[in-house]
């Protein structure tokens, strides 16, 4: 007689539960994997490792976070830069750059930085790189927000 | 023809009349060729590997030729997505290419197609191939999720998801509008083309079969007429 609902061949049964184990089994395997390498996947340290400590000296990292507000310095006679890095939490470390910034650079946005941070906790980059965000504006909509702000 | 409409009207509405963004210019306006490709490329990843299983479970000979097509679609998506990518990251990261984990696990994706598609000519047996791809198809799956989620799980220079299917997008409807209509105009051409490269699939697979040479033959009648 036969079997009312949903039945399956023993054979295919057994595939699938050999394709699933095998699955499950790798998928696991590499959130393992991952969780171990968590920190060496992130591509920077955000300010608060970098003030803590946690972050290495004297060798070469990257480091981001937003651009803290009134705090770029160009020196005049240079291409030199300075400017401070913060996670708007609190934590916050100066940077030191001679070199050309990037277009979508502006105090407020997000930047990652590579090099090392020095002894004295400020870091001295090599390359900045700007990090933009998930949100789109088109200009007139940003000079209403302004607006309504002020 | 769908796919002609949707994609024609959403790139011209993107690329000429949506707004330019505040911060980036018009630099951001590739974003409606990135994204819909970017999308395509992953979700026909997933279809590969779905198919990957029901030949290896069920044995459905149709799920390894939809297997086949797949590998040359989603290996130009997945390219494209990568190249509009970095086009889109010199004026506004200031790079062409960084090893984060967005776009590491997207250039994993692209080896996992030329992966599935070299391990498909090297067997010469169609059956074994098959059921190799698939293995490999399946378990490749796993790396999906890891790009999705790879901009919120780990600090990444790539920007989060702009829309999504659970929350309102992060801009306007004059931004986003012509960016859902270029990613259902990107599915439906993946879909006509892969329908097309499917019915070629089977006729080429069928070829010393009774129906197939009847259905050649009536084409040469037709042909004729």
């Amino acid at each position: 007689m036969k079997k009312s609902g949903f039945t399956m061949h023993p054979v295919r049964k057994k595939r699938l539960l050999i394709v699933l184990f095998v699955f499950f089994g790798l998928a696991l395997a590499v959130t393992l994997t991952m969780q171990a390498l968590n920190q060496n996947i992130n591509l920077f340290y955000p300010p608060d490792e970098m003030v803590d400590g946690s972050a290495p000296q004297n060798i070469q990292i990257r480091a981001g976070g937003m651009v803290k507000a009134d705090s770029l310095n160009r020196l005049h006679d240079s291409l030199e830069v300075r400017f401070t890095i913060s996670d708007l939490k609190g934590s916050e470390f100066p940077v030191k750059y001679v070199g050309i910034l990037p277009d979508m650079f502006r105090e407020g946005q997000g930047v990652i930085a590579t090099g090392k941070l020095l002894d004295n906790g400020t870091f001295e980059a090599t390359e900045v790189l700007a990090k933009h965000d998930e949100n789109y504006m088109p200009p007139e909509l940003q000079d209403m927000v302004k607006k309504n702000d002020s | 023809m769908g796919a002609v409409l949707l994609l024609s009207v959403g790139t011209v509405w993107g690329l000429a009349f949506a707004p330019a963004d505040y911060q980036q210019g018009n630099s951001f306006r590739i974003m409606y060729i990135h994204v819909p490709t970017a999308i395509v490329a992953q979700s026909s990843y997933m279809m590969m590997g779905v198919a990957g299983l029901i030949l290896l479970v069920w044995r459905m000979k149709l799920a390894d030729v939809v297997a086949a097509a797949i590998v040359p679609l989603g290996f130009s998506m997945t390219l494209i997505a990568l190249f509009t990518g970095a086009i889109w990251g010199k004026p506004t990261w200031g790079t062409w290419w960084i090893w984060d984990a967005r776009t590491t696990s997207m250039l994993v994706l692209l080896f996992l197609f030329i992966g599935v598609g070299a391990l498909r000519d090297a067997i010469s047996s169609v059956e074994t191939a098959g059921r190799a791809c698939a293995v490999l198809a399946v378990v490749g799956m796993i790396n999906i999720p890891i790009i999705k989620y790879s901009v919120d799980w780990w600090l990444t220079l790539h920007q989060s998801s702009s829309i999504s299917l659970t929350s309102a997008p992060t801009m306007p409807s004059s931004m986003w509008v012509p960016l859902l209509l270029n990613i259902l105009g990107m599915y439906c051409f993946f879909g006509a083309v892969l329908t097309s490269a499917v019915r070629t699939g089977i006729l080429i697979r069928e070829q010393n079969t009774v129906w197939v040479a009847e259905v050649v033959a009536g084409e040469v009648d037709n042909d004729v007429f």
